[in-house]
C-alpha cells in the first residue's frame, strides 16, 4: 500500500522506508545564506524579482474577481508559481532568448515584460489586445515587444515548437536559448519525450522547465509516473536535469543560469524540474476540494506560498523594511486598478476582425511585422 | 418514464454497463476523484473502484492506444477524452488503428471501443479547444460515430455503442450536458445509424444534429408563426448516415435546409446536402439550404464567437434565400 505525503504531496511513501520530502532539499539551499555578488544578483534584482512577484499575485486576485463578477472567461492561477517563473527568467536574457511559454504564465508575462494592462485586456478579450487581438485564450499568442509565443490549449504542443526554434537558431548560427516551460501533466505527453530526444540528439539550446506542481488537474504525481523525479528522465535521453526548489527564487534563477550558460556554449539542453504548489485550483472551473482534504490545502499555503518566503529573504538581507512591504503592496494595487480601469473601458473588437489573419498574404518569412 | 438531463443519462448508460459488463472498464483523464471534466464519471471511483475507473496520465496516444490494444484483447474499453480537440493527438490510433485492425486482419481483430468526447464550440475555449472533430471521424469507415441531443438518444445510443462490434465515437454536446427530458424506463435501445424526427411538419424539412437542434427548434418555432410547418430531423448517427429518413421527410415538404455547427465546408452536413441533391433532386423546389459555422479558427473573444455560429436568423436568411420562405 503506498501512502500520500501531505508536506511534499510526494505518493511514492512506502511504509518502513525513510522518506526525504521533496521540499526538504530547498529548506537547506545553501545559497540562500550566500554574499548577493557570488549569486550574481544585485538588492536591486532582488527587490525587482519581489515586486514582480507581487504584481503578479495582486493582478492573478483580480483577474478571479473579473472571472467571478462574469467578465473574464476561465484562468488558470500562476498563485504559488511565482518565485519559479521570477527566478527563471532572470537567468536567462530577455533581449535575445525565446520563450515559448504555457497557459498558467502571469508572472513570466510580467517579467518579460508584458504589461498589466495588456494581460488584462486579453482576459476581457478587448480591442488593442496585443498577443492575439482578442482572438485567443487570455496568456496565449505572441508579443509584439518580446520574443515569446504561447498556443498550447492542447498541453506539451509547445515542447517540439521549442526545439524547432532552437533548430532554426542553430542553423543561423545565432547566439540565442529557447526556454521552454511546461507542467508535470504536460511530461507524460510524447509530444515532450519526443521533444527532448530530438534536441538531445542535436545538442540544440533549449532550457526544458518544468513547473511540477504535483498535479495534473486533479490527477497527483503518483498516477502520472512511476518515477520520484521528472528531472531523472534527461538521463535517459543523454542530457543532466536538476530538481529544484520553485517556491525560492535564488536556488531556481542559479539552476537556470547554469543551464543557459551550458547551452550559450553549445553543450546541449538541460531539463529544470522546479517543485511548486498550485495554491488555487487548476482553473477558475475547478473546484480543489473535490480531490484535496483542507488540511492539504492549509498546508500547501503554510509551507508552499512563495511570497511570503521571498519577503523574508529580503528582509532577512535587509532588503525590505515593513513599511517597503507595503508600500509594494499599494504601488501594485494601484497599477491594478487603473490597468484594470482602462481595460474595462476598451471596447469589444470589430467582428469583422474574425476574418482577419486566417491568411497569410506575403510570401516572406514568418517575423514581427510580417503580414 | 424519468426526467433525467443528458449527463444523467449517459451516467446510467455507463453505469449499466459497469454492472453488467465485466469486461467494461473506463480510462481517461480526470475521471477518477474529480468526476471528469463535465462531471459524468462523479462517484464512479467510489463505487467500481480504481481497476474500472483509471485516471490516465496526459498521454492521449496512448490511452486510447492502450484501448485499442485491450479491444482487440477482449475487453470493452470506454475513454474519455477531455475534449475532442484533443483527439487530434491520438488520431493515428483511432483512424489507422482502431478504424482498419478489422479490414486489414481479414475480419479477426474487433475492437469493441466506446470513445466518449465533449464537443462543440461556444463557451470561449478559443481554436485549439472548440472544435467537432465528429464530423471528420464520421468520413472514416470502420468506425462508427454518434452525437445525441436528447437524454433517451444519449441512454439509448449509449447502450448500443456498449453492445457494437466497433469502435463507436460517442460525441457529446458540450453545451447540452444539462438539457432535460424524458427517459423511457426499461432497457429500450435506439439504433445506430437511425435519424428521429423530432417535430413533424409538410413545409420544410430542417436537417442537424447536437447542438444545432436547439438552433432548428427556434428556427420551427419562428417559422410556426408564419404558418410555415418545418418538419425537424435529428442525424443522431452521423455513422452511418440514415438518409431514407431524410429523403422521405423531403418527399413530403419539397424543400430541405442542413444546419451544422461545425464549420460549413467539408462537414457531415455538407455530405447531407450532396446525398440529398443526389436522391431527392426531383423533390425539391430548389437547391439544399445549407448554413454552417464560418470557416475561420474558433476565435476568442466572445461576440467574435457568437457571430461565428450559426444562429436562428441565418437559418431563416437561408431558406428565404433557397425558397423564398
Ligand atoms: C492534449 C491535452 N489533453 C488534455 C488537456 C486538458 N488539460 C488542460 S490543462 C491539463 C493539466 C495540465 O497539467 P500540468 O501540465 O501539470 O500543468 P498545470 O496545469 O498543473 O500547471 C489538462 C489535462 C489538454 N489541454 N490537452
Ligand atoms: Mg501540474
Amino acid at each position: 500500500m503506498q501512502a500520500w505525503c501531505f508536506i511534499c504531496f510526494n505518493g511514492s511513501v512506502m511504509p518502513d522506508t525513510p522518506h526525504i520530502h521533496r521540499s526538504a532539499a530547498a529548506a537547506s539551499n545553501p545559497l540562500a545564506q550566500e554574499p548577493l555578488p557570488k549569486i550574481g544578483l544585485s538588492p536591486e534584482d532582488l527587490a525587482q524579482m519581489y515586486r514582480t512577484m507581487v504584481l503578479s499575485r495582486t493582478l492573478d486576485e483580480r483577474i478571479y474577481q473579473l472571472n467571478r463578477g462574469g467578465k473574464a472567461a476561465i484562468f488558470g492561477s500562476a498563485q504559488g508559481h511565482e518565485a519559479a517563473q521570477i527566478g527563471c527568467i532572470r537567468g536567462t536574457d530577455p533581449s535575445r532568448d525565446h520563450y515559448l511559454i504555457y497557459y498558467r504564465q502571469l508572472t513570466a508575462m510580467l517579467a518579460l515584460g508584458t504589461t498589466p494592462l495588456e494581460l488584462l485586456l486579453g482576459f476581457l478579450a478587448r480591442e488593442g489586445e496585443p498577443l492575439s487581438m482578442a482572438r485567443q485564450f487570455p496568456l496565449h499568442g505572441a508579443h509584439p515587444r518580446v520574443d515569446l509565443f504561447s498556443f498550447s490549449n492542447v498541453v506539451a504542443t509547445q515542447v517540439p515548437q521549442a526545439v524547432g526554434v532552437a533548430l532554426a537558431d542553430r542553423m543561423r548560427q545565432e547566439d540565442r536559448v529557447t526556454i521552454v516551460f511546461f507542467g508535470d501533466g504536460a511530461a507524460s505527453q510524447g509530444d515532450t519525450h519526443e521533444g527532448m530526444n530530438f534536441a538531445a540528439i542535436h545538442k540544440l539550446p533549449v532550457v526544458f522547465f518544468c513547473e511540477n506542481n504535483r498535479f495534473a488537474i486533479s490527477v497527483p504525481l503518483r498516477k502520472q509516473m512511476a518515477v520520484e523525479n521528472i528531472s531523472s528522465r534527461a538521463a535517459g535521453y543523454g542530457f543532466p536535469g536538476v530538481t529544484v526548489d520553485g517556491t525560492d527564487m535564488i536556488a531556481v534563477y542559479e539552476a537556470v543560469s547554469a543551464a543557459v550558460a551550458r547551452a550559450r556554449a553549445g553543450q546541449g539542453p538541460t531539463l529544470i524540474e522546479a517543485m511548486v504548489y498550485r495554491l488555487l485550483p487548476h482553473t477558475t472551473d475547478d473546484d480543489h476540494t473535490r480531490y484535496l482534504t483542507k488540511e492539504e490545502i492549509d498546508l500547501m499555503h503554510r509551507e508552499g506560498d512563495p511570497i511570503p518566503k521571498a519577503a523574508k529573504l529580503l528582509r532577512d538581507r535587509g532588503l525590505l523594511s515593513a513599511a517597503e512591504e507595503q508600500t509594494v503592496k499599494a504601488e501594485a494595487q494601484r497599477t491594478v486598478n487603473e490597468a484594470t480601469e482602462k481595460a474595462e473601458a476598451a471596447p469589444y473588437p470589430p467582428v469583422e476582425e474574425m476574418y482577419r489573419h486566417v491568411y497569410s498574404n506575403s510570401s516572406g518569412p514568418s517575423g514581427k511585422g510580417s503580414q | 418514464m424519468a426526467e433525467l438531463t443528458i449527463r444523467q443519462a449517459i451516467q446510467r448508460g455507463l453505469e449499466e454497463a459497469l454492472q453488467n459488463d465485466p469486461n467494461v472498464f473506463i480510462m481517461g483523464e480526470d475521471i477518477g476523484k474529480y468526476g471528469g471534466a463535465y462531471a459524468v464519471t462523479s462517484g464512479f471511483l467510489e463505487k467500481y473502484g480504481p481497476k474500472r475507473i483509471k485516471d490516465t496520465p496526459i498521454s492521449e496516444a496512448t490511452f486510447i492506444g492502450a484501448g485499442v490494444g485491450a479491444a482487440a484483447a477482449g475487453l470493452r474499453p470506454v475513454i474519455e477524452i477531455m475534449s475532442i480537440s484533443f483527439s487530434l493527438v491520438a488520431f493515428d490510433q483511432i483512424v489507422n488503428m482502431a478504424a482498419n485492425l478489422r479490414y486489414m486482419s481479414g475480419g479477426q481483430i474487433k475492437v469493441p471501443m466506446v470513445i466518449r468526447a465533449p464537443t462543440g464550440a461556444g463557451a470561449q475555449l478559443a481554436a485549439t479547444h472548440s472544435q467537432s472533430f465528429e464530423t471528420w471521424l464520421a468520413e472514416v469507415p470502420g468506425i462508427k460515430c454518434v452525437a445525441p441531443s436528447t437524454p433517451a438518444d444519449a441512454l439509448g445510443l449509449l447502450r448500443s455503442a456498449l453492445s457494437d462490434g466497433n469502435t463507436v465515437i460517442f460525441a457529446e454536446p458540450a453545451q447540452m450536458y444539462g438539457v432535460k427530458g424524458d427517459v423511457p424506463d426499461g432497457r429500450f435501445t435506439v439504433p445506430i445509424g437511425k435519424a428521429s424526427v423530432q417535430r413533424s411538419g409538410g413545409d420544410v424539412t430542417l436537417v442537424s444534429y447536437g447542438h444545432g437542434m436547439r438552433v432548428l427548434h427556434s428556427a420551427a418555432e419562428d417559422l410556426a408563426k408564419r404558418g410555415i410547418e418545418a418538419e425537424v430531423v435529428d442525424l443522431r448517427s452521423l455513422s452511418p448516415l440514415d438518409m431514407d429518413t431524410i429523403v422521405a421527410s423531403v418527399h413530403k415538404t419539397n424543400r430541405a435546409l442542413t444546419l451544422d455547427m461545425a464549420r460549413r465546408t467539408g462537414g457531415i452536413m455538407a455530405e447531407v446536402a450532396a446525398r440529398l441533391q443526389e436522391a431527392a433532386s426531383d423533390w425539391l423546389d430548389g437547391p439544399v439550404a445549407r448554413v454552417g459555422a464560418e470557416d475561420v479558427p474558433w476565435p476568442y473573444n466572445r461576440e467574435l464567437e457568437q457571430e461565428a455560429l450559426p444562429r436562428v436568423e441565418d437559418v431563416l436568411a437561408s431558406l428565404k434565400k433557397s425558397y423564398g420562405i
